[in-house]
């Protein structure tokens, strides 16, 4: 089977689990003169991509991987694992406000254990490349749709915000990201082998500028953006 | 946009928190404006108050992607309990704007009198399909010459008969016939 109407369904962006709200950093960049046009955007997208939706993408493939094993699941580890990979407070909540928005769809659509016992797991939340991949999981998905799913999300959700920001011709923004398919894939891949490895040893690519914007936004008086 | 929710919002509070538990959301479009002014009012206490933020999009918040909304009155009734009732107000949009059933069990369309006498007749899912439907501003009737007479017409031919309430929140700051219905619903179990 290669395409699973469970995948396209939790990579969905009209799949209510709150992305909407949040920008990925492109409203802090816009703010700061670093996102004005497409080329910005795209060269936005394209850091963004590489850094932290890799991360992201090994994150919920190698969550993937060990829900769908047998045995107790690390929940703790991958969370300090994620935590450990972002040093933004600010990215580290609202990964988790993304995270619960997530768990509380993805216990609907997929109930079962696994996401019972996530649920259990974190009394603040779990970050949002967990619960994507113990909801990939949980919905019978391999490690490979979730790191596809993460890395597509890494870069759709900010390009939507764009256009509802600056104003962006949509079907251009579209065109954008047809164009970055084969570096979504490429992340996907290289995201998905590490799945069945040592968390320890999963990718780290931090994002400074997205970091610190993101220090910035959660201070901002007036913004669109939740983050 | 600007019909008087959050004065409505206040009215409630004004009239209902003597005798019931009560609880704000608002679904701001920037900032937390409207969760600032009810602050401000000294209407309800500050922590029975919080602001959802929308990304641009307020009816998705509140309509196709709850999630946020929920998260922020679950908070409520964790932290307050027990709540008799949680207003949540939504960003100021348009007349497509309406509440998702899985996050409200009854829903209040404010319409702003100066907006003019035809938009009734538009209809809309939050004309036709509110539980209640407040036409405010009615001080303002003469000014940008809008006949209530119309308005009343129309709403009751999209509504089909449903309740519709006419009101002026700067002349009647209890909102008294809001409130009436508010009470009467709450008699009614949810749903
Ligand atoms: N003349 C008149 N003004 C009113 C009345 N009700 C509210 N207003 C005024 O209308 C303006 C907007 O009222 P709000 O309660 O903030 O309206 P809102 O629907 O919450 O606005 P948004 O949340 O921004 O969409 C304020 O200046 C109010 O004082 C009324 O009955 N008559
Ligand atoms: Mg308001």
């Amino acid at each position: 089977m290669s395409l699973r109407a469970a995948a396209l369904l939790l990579a969905d962006g009209r799949f209510p689990a709150g992305g909407h709200a949040h920008s990925g950093g492109v409203e802090a960049a816009v703010a700061r003169g670093r996102v004005g046009d497409l080329d910005d955007l795209v060269a936005f997208l394209r850091g963004r991509l590489a850094t932290a939706g890799l991360v992201d993408a090994a994150l919920a493939a190698t969550t993937c991987h060990r829900a769908g094993g047998a045995g107790v699941l690390p929940w703790g580890e991958l969370v300090a694992e994620a935590d450990a990979r972002q040093p933004s407070p600010a990215l580290r909540a609202s990964a988790r406000v993304q995270g619960r928005a997530l768990l509380r769809v993805g216990r609907r659509a997929w109930p079962g254990p696994i996401l019972d016992e996530l649920a259990c797991a974190g009394p603040d939340g779990t970050p949002h490349s967990v619960v994507l991949g113990a909801c990939a999981a949980a919905a019978g998905l391999r490690p490979g749709d979730a790191a596809a799913i993460a890395a597509h999300q890494a870069v759709a959700g900010p390009a939507s915000a764009a256009v509802r920001l600056l104003g962006f011709d949509p079907l251009a923004v579209a065109a954008a990201l047809a164009d970055l398919a084969d570096d979504v894939d490429r992340v996907a891949a290289d995201a998905a082998r590490t799945a069945g490895g040592s968390a320890a040893d999963l990718p780290c690519g931090s994002a400074l500028l997205l970091e610190l914007g993101a220090e910035d936004h959660a201070a901002w008086e007036v913004r669109l953006f939740a983050s | 946009m600007g019909s008087g929710k959050t004065a409505l919002v206040a009215a409630l509070c004004r009239s209902l928190a003597g005798d019931l538990a009560l609880a704000v959301v608002t679904n701001d479009i920037y900032t937390t404006e409207d969760a600032d002014f009810l602050r401000q009012a000294g209407v309800l206490a500050g922590e029975r108050i919080v602001a959802v933020e929308t990304g641009c999009c307020p009816h998705t918040a509140i309509r196709d992607d709850i999630g946020a909304n929920l998260e922020a009155v679950e908070g409520l009734e964790e932290r307050l309990a027990p709540l008799d009732l949680v207003l949540v107000e939504s960003g100021g949009d348009n007349l497509t704007a309406t509440f998702s059933r899985g996050l409200v069990d009854r829903q209040i369309f404010v319409l702003d009198v100066a907006g003019g006498d035809k938009v009734p007749r538009k209809g809309g899912p939050g004309v036709t399909g509110a539980d209640l439907l407040v036409v405010n501003k009615v001080d303002l009737a003469p000014a940008v010459r809008a006949d209530l007479a119309v308005m009343a017409r129309d709403a009751a031919a999209r509504r089909g008969g449903g309740p519709v309430v006419f009101c002026s929140l700067t002349d009647d700051p209890a909102a008294g016939a809001v409130t009436s219905w508010v009470r009467a619903q709450l008699a009614v179990p949810p749903g």
